[in-house]
């Protein structure tokens, strides 16, 4: 079954090295399987398949040459919609964009772009990275490749399904809420969420800023240090970048976990609505760290009950500032039919642009910041934050990281949550706390379960430390040895046949 | 009959600094150029962007803050302050809030021989908005069919100054405002051309009873592009406050416009319109800590500020208050004037012709002095020529305005137009006696005491040497030969 | 309890124009979620600080150096209207919206 598209990026770098491969045959390999899959998966918003074939031929020239490329050269990647990328549609998944052609590039694709990376397409996403199911997403769900009435998970799921299904080596997503991890989980792959301000945010379209994270999705631990160490690294255009000297990410993964103290999150695990199948699988996955030489024990974050509170606040809020400037003014979709003055056009565009959950959660902000109500909302709300980071802290006196499942179910059925919002918020309950607190943390694939479902195991670190929990996913990730793969893509490979 | 009535006076001034690159991004902070081509994405607010701020702005704002007393934050925080309007690309103006970067300052305002200290409660740091032209039908606002938008200048750095409501009359905040700006233009941090709206100015007005502690109903005033509207505004405005609490009308708490030519506020919006700007932290910035020992550094690079200007004029030149004010009030003034008493000219003098002569020349002209074609050594000559007596000073006013139009050096305009005065006694002697013989009259009159009489005579001598003659060696001459 | 909230206000605020079915879908839902929300108020936290970001820095500036921007056609290559060199929008009934 193992098609180019389907192998991972360090796989593929080498046999570009060797000549084993070419640069314009892997990329081919990726766009035959878009359209193979994606009027199933609709994983995908814009396929730049032109624009991708020249970046190809062009690596395969230097290639030739003899010259050596990084890592990343010649890889087919996936960005998530919420990317601006110059001159190529980004619409954020919502219709106020429709129209949006940005006049630059995010930072993390510049670098990705200069060091030789191919981009297939822009991925379709919750609207403004507003969801846990890539269900509010304007133009219309991406399905699971695992099943195809499932939810991949969101608001990455495109680039998460991409990735998947061999549409892209590896994607770029984001992570406000759990939106790079969940979607990972759901969709069997690896997601990484790294340290706040470690990937720049310039050129991601702003959610909640304080918690905004780009992140990566790949097929391998590997993939998402080699991925991480690209784009990583101060940016002068984003104030909140980490100032920190570049590190190889892949240089230690292969430390293993001897002594390596890890903390459960036990009561997580425990915890009411978290999946029979999620737990088992969960399980066994502590159970091989300690086989593996970790010094395993319980811990729990006391506050972490309160992060989700915390981040409904706290994300609004900001998001209601972010996403003030749609009014059709300067870019975008402009609706002024009837209107009678300019606030009459904002008001329509915005009516007419924004889906439901977009306009829910700028009320909610707009509500929580607004006169007399701070303090006891948005201000609380950060107060909260500082003891959840507080409670991070302690963990990390005892512990060098913390365990727990990335999300309390499998993927669940499309449409089973839309008329809930409550419960669909409940999908990020384990991957809230550290947006809040900014500390990295990483899915990775630990089995599946009875429903035929990927189960996603987390590892999360303390700030700045995203080493040992690749460290620590490299060693599960190799003793699991887990080769599942979605069933569609079997299928797929017997109809080829 | 004592004023039954108090005016109450507070001034809100925004100021754009004067650096090379807008506040948040590397776009050029320049006036005038074509609509929308110093724009990034950033300062179009596109999405995706971020902001940056730019350290000489900060730099410029902390000096602006101690150079008017001001007490500098240890730790000040930008805020978003959230409300729609086209000029606006993010719908949000990053601020400042309750943690400015300066507060706690005054400035000291002398308006006929008294003084006061105004007290300045903030000086905080944002960033400007684009600007708006009003299109189709009128053009004007109430009948405009559409807006246009350049951004040129949305996101340039913008400092607002607030004083405390201290000021007691529009001559007053006419003086503040005055002492502001040349203190802003002494520091060399903006341009304060209110014409380019380098330097804006709203006022807060109210009137009392003598004798309440409450303040009367406040009224806020807009649209005032120059310092006479400021004045003419105030005035217009307290009248209306007099005359309404004579006549027990009411006032309603307000916005009001200033109409220049119809010289007079209408009425613009309620204040009850009260807006809810939803402050919160901007997230995508970092607080200010200013190392205390580079405030220090700033503290003690701060330049001559007109206030110890014109004390200095004072003391070194000997000059009167209004003198020194005049030829103190910016930093190129008081240079043209050192530098032409420099040259040895009597300083007093140098400055009459400054605030006189000069100073109408360039107002019709409308002329700044940095422009003008006349140097210190214009200055220096003439005074020279008119203490020797080689030249009148109406022949010095005439040698004046034609180095004000051309620059030509005032020798060359001295011997060019025939300005020399005759001031050797001996080339005079002969006409002096010649009008003493065919004009008895005035001779008589001043032998008998008239001594008023002289100037007829002196008249006569001019006539006779077609206005070249010294008149008060003439004069000189005629006494001793009367006396005689 | 759900929490009552004004959402035709809040709905002006933001700018969005809504149904009579959308406000009053939202007021259902948004009560719901703050009620939730509220939980932050059980947290006793007087005394701690707020985190307004997750790596606490302070002065994070760049030097006042030209950096080359967009040329004037690409700034307005997504207009949706424009004339003169400018974004053109509809009038601005003014006073009322600009403090």
């Amino acid at each position: 079954m193992s098609e180019l598209c389907d192998l991972t990026g360090q796989q593929l770098a080498q046999m570009l090295r060797t000549g084993e491969a070419g640069a314009s045959e892997v990329t081919e390999s990726v766009l035959g399987r878009i359209e193979a899959l994606d009027t199933r998966l609709h994983a995908f918003l814009t396929v730049t398949a032109d624009r991708a074939r020249d970046q190809a031929a062009g690596i395969d020239a230097r290639l030739r040459h003899g010259e050596a490329l990084p890592a990343v050269a010649g890889i087919p990647l996936a960005l998530k919609d919420v990317l601006v990328t110059r001159g190529i549609t980004s619409t954020a998944g919502s219709k106020i964009l429709e129209p949006y052609v940005p006049p630059y590039d995010c930072t993390p694709w510049a670098r990705l772009q200069t060091a030789g990376s191919v981009l297939v397409g822009k991925t379709n996403c919750d609207e403004f990275a507003m969801g846990s199911s890539n269900e509010n997403s304007a133009y219309g769900p991406v399905h699971n490749p695992w099943n195809l009435e499932a939810v991949p998970g969101g608001s990455s799921g495109g680039s998460a399904a991409a990735v998947a299904s061999g549409e892209a080596v590896w994607a770029l997503g984001t992570d406000t809420g759990g939106s790079v991890r969940q979607p990972a989980a759901l969709c069997g792959v690896v997601g990484l969420k790294p340290t706040y301000g470690r990937i720049s945010r310039f050129g991601l379209i702003a959610f909640a800023s304080s918690l905004d994270h780009v992140g990566t999705l790949t097929r391998s631990v590997l993939d998402a240090a080699t991925l991480l160490s690209a784009i990583a690294g101060h940016d002068p255009l984003d104030a909140t970048s980490l100032p920190d000297e570049p590190e190889d990410y892949a240089q230690g993964l292969d430390r293993g976990v001897a002594r390596l103290r890890v903390g459960v999150l036990e009561d997580w695990i425990a915890m009411e609505g978290v999946q029979p199948g999620v737990t088992d699988s969960v399980g066994a996955a502590v159970d091989r760290l300690g086989a593996l030489g970790a010094s395993v024990g319980a811990v729990s974050l006391p506050h972490a009950e309160y992060a989700l509170s915390a981040y409904y606040l706290i994300a609004p809020a900001e998001c209601s500032s972010n996403l003030a400037r749609f009014d059709g003014v300067r870019y975008g979709l402009r609706v002024d039919g009837d209107a009678t003055d300019v606030a009459d056009m904002n008001f329509l565009t915005r009516g007419a642009g924004f889906g439901d959950e977009v306009k829910r959660r700028i009320m909610l902000g707009t509500y929580s910041l607004s006169a007399g109500y701070y303090d006891a909302y948005y201000g609380q709300a950060q107060k909260v934050r500082t003891l959840v980071i507080r409670d991070f802290d302690a963990a990390f006196e005892r512990f060098d990281v913390l365990v727990a499942p990335t999300s309390p179910t499998t993927a669940f059925r499309l449409g089973e949550r839309t008329e809930d919002p409550l419960a669909m918020y409940l999908s990020d309950i384990f991957t809230i706390p550290s947006d809040l607190s900014g500390t990295p943390a990483i899915s990775i694939p630990c089995g599946v379960a009875p429903d035929g479902l990927p189960v996603g195991f987390q590892i999360l670190g303390r700030l700045r430390d995203e080493a040992t929990i690749l460290r620590t996913a490299f060693a599960l990730e190799q003793d699991l040895g887990l080769s599942a793969r979605p069933p569609l893509l079997a299928e797929l490979a017997s109809e080829d046949a | 009959m004592p004023d039954p009535y108090e005016t109450v006076i507070g001034l809100e001034c925004h100021v754009e600094l004067a650096t090379q690159t807008k506040m948040f991004c590397g776009c050029r902070n320049a006036f005038g150029a074509p609509p929308n081509t110093n724009v990034c994405p950033v300062c179009l607010g596109h999405p995706g962007t971020l902001p940056v701020p730019n350290e000489r702005a900060i730099e410029y704002t902390i000096r602006i803050g101690l150079a008017l007393g001001c007490r500098i934050a240890p730790r000040s925080v930008f805020h978003r302050k959230n409300y729609f309007y086209p000029d606006m690309p993010k719908n949000f103006q990053i601020s400042q809030y309750d943690l400015p970067l300066c507060v706690d300052g005054h400035l000291e305002v002398h308006v006929d021989g008294t003084s006061r200290r105004v007290g300045i409660t903030r000086v905080h740091l944002e960033e400007d908005t684009g600007k708006t032209t009003h299109a189709g039908a009128t053009g004007r606002i109430g009948g405009a069919d559409y807006a246009l938008e350049d951004y040129n200048r949305a996101g340039v750095p913008l400092v607002e100054v607030v004083s405390e409501p201290d000021m007691r009359s529009p001559e007053e905040a006419r003086a503040y405002f005055t002492e502001l700006r040349a203190t802003l233009e002494s520091l060399g941090v903006s341009d304060v051309r209110m014409e380019e709206g380098s330097l804006r100015c709203d006022a807060n007005i109210s009137v009392r009873p003598i004798g309440h502690s409450d303040l009367g109903t406040k009224v806020e005033i807009k649209n005032l592009n120059s310092i006479r509207s400021l004045y003419r505004a105030l005035k217009f405005e307290e009248e209306r406050h007099r005359m309404a609490l004579a006549l027990g009308q009411a006032l309603i708490q307000e916005t009001r416009h200033w109409d220049e030519n119809g010289g007079v506020t209408t009425h613009g919006r309620s204040k009850e319109y009260a807006f809810d700007y939803r402050y919160f932290p901007e997230p995508d910035l970092s607080p200010i800590e200013p190392d205390p020992d580079w405030v220090e550094k700033l503290r003690a690079g701060l330049p001559e500020l007109p206030a110890a200007r014109r004390a200095r004029l004072e003391n070194e030149y000997r000059l009167d208050a209004r003198q020194a004010a005049l030829v103190g009030g910016s930093r190129d003034w008081a240079a043209f004037f050192e530098e032409a008493v420099g040259l040895g000219a009597e300083p007093k003098a140098v400055a009459n012709w400054m605030t006189g002569d000069l100073a109408g020349l360039l107002n019709e002209a409308r002329l700044e002095l940095g422009a003008a074609l006349v140097m210190p050594r214009h200055l220096s000559d003439l005074v020279a020529l008119i203490t020797s007596g080689e030249v009148s000073s109406a022949g010095a006013k005439s040698a004046l305005a034609e180095a004000f139009a051309t620059g030509a050096p005032i020798p060359q305009i001295v011997e060019e137009k025939g300005l020399r005065q005759v001031s050797d006694a001996g080339a005079l002697e002969a006409i002096v006696d010649e009008v003493i013989a065919q004009n008895p009259g005035p001779v008589e009159q001043f032998r008998r005491g008239k001594d008023g009489a002289i100037n007829a005579l002196v008249g006569k001598v001019m006539k006779s040497t077609g206005g070249s003659a010294n008149p008060s060696i003439a004069a000189d001459l005629l006494r001793r030969k009367l006396s005689g | 309890m759900p929490v009552e909230i004004d959402v035709e206000h809040v709905a002006r605020l933001a700018r969005l124009a809504l149904t009579p079915e959308e406000l009053e879908r939202f007021r259902r839902q948004l009560g719901l979620i703050l009620e939730h929300a509220e939980k932050v108020q059980e947290v006793a936290a007087e005394d701690v600080p707020p985190t307004a970001s997750p790596i606490p820095r302070a002065n994070l500036f760049r030097p006042d150096e030209l950096r080359p921007g967009l040329s004037h056609d690409e700034a307005m290559s997504t207009a949706p209207a424009q004339e003169d060199g400018r974004f053109k929008v509809p009038r601005i009934v003014e006073e009322e919206d600009r403090p």
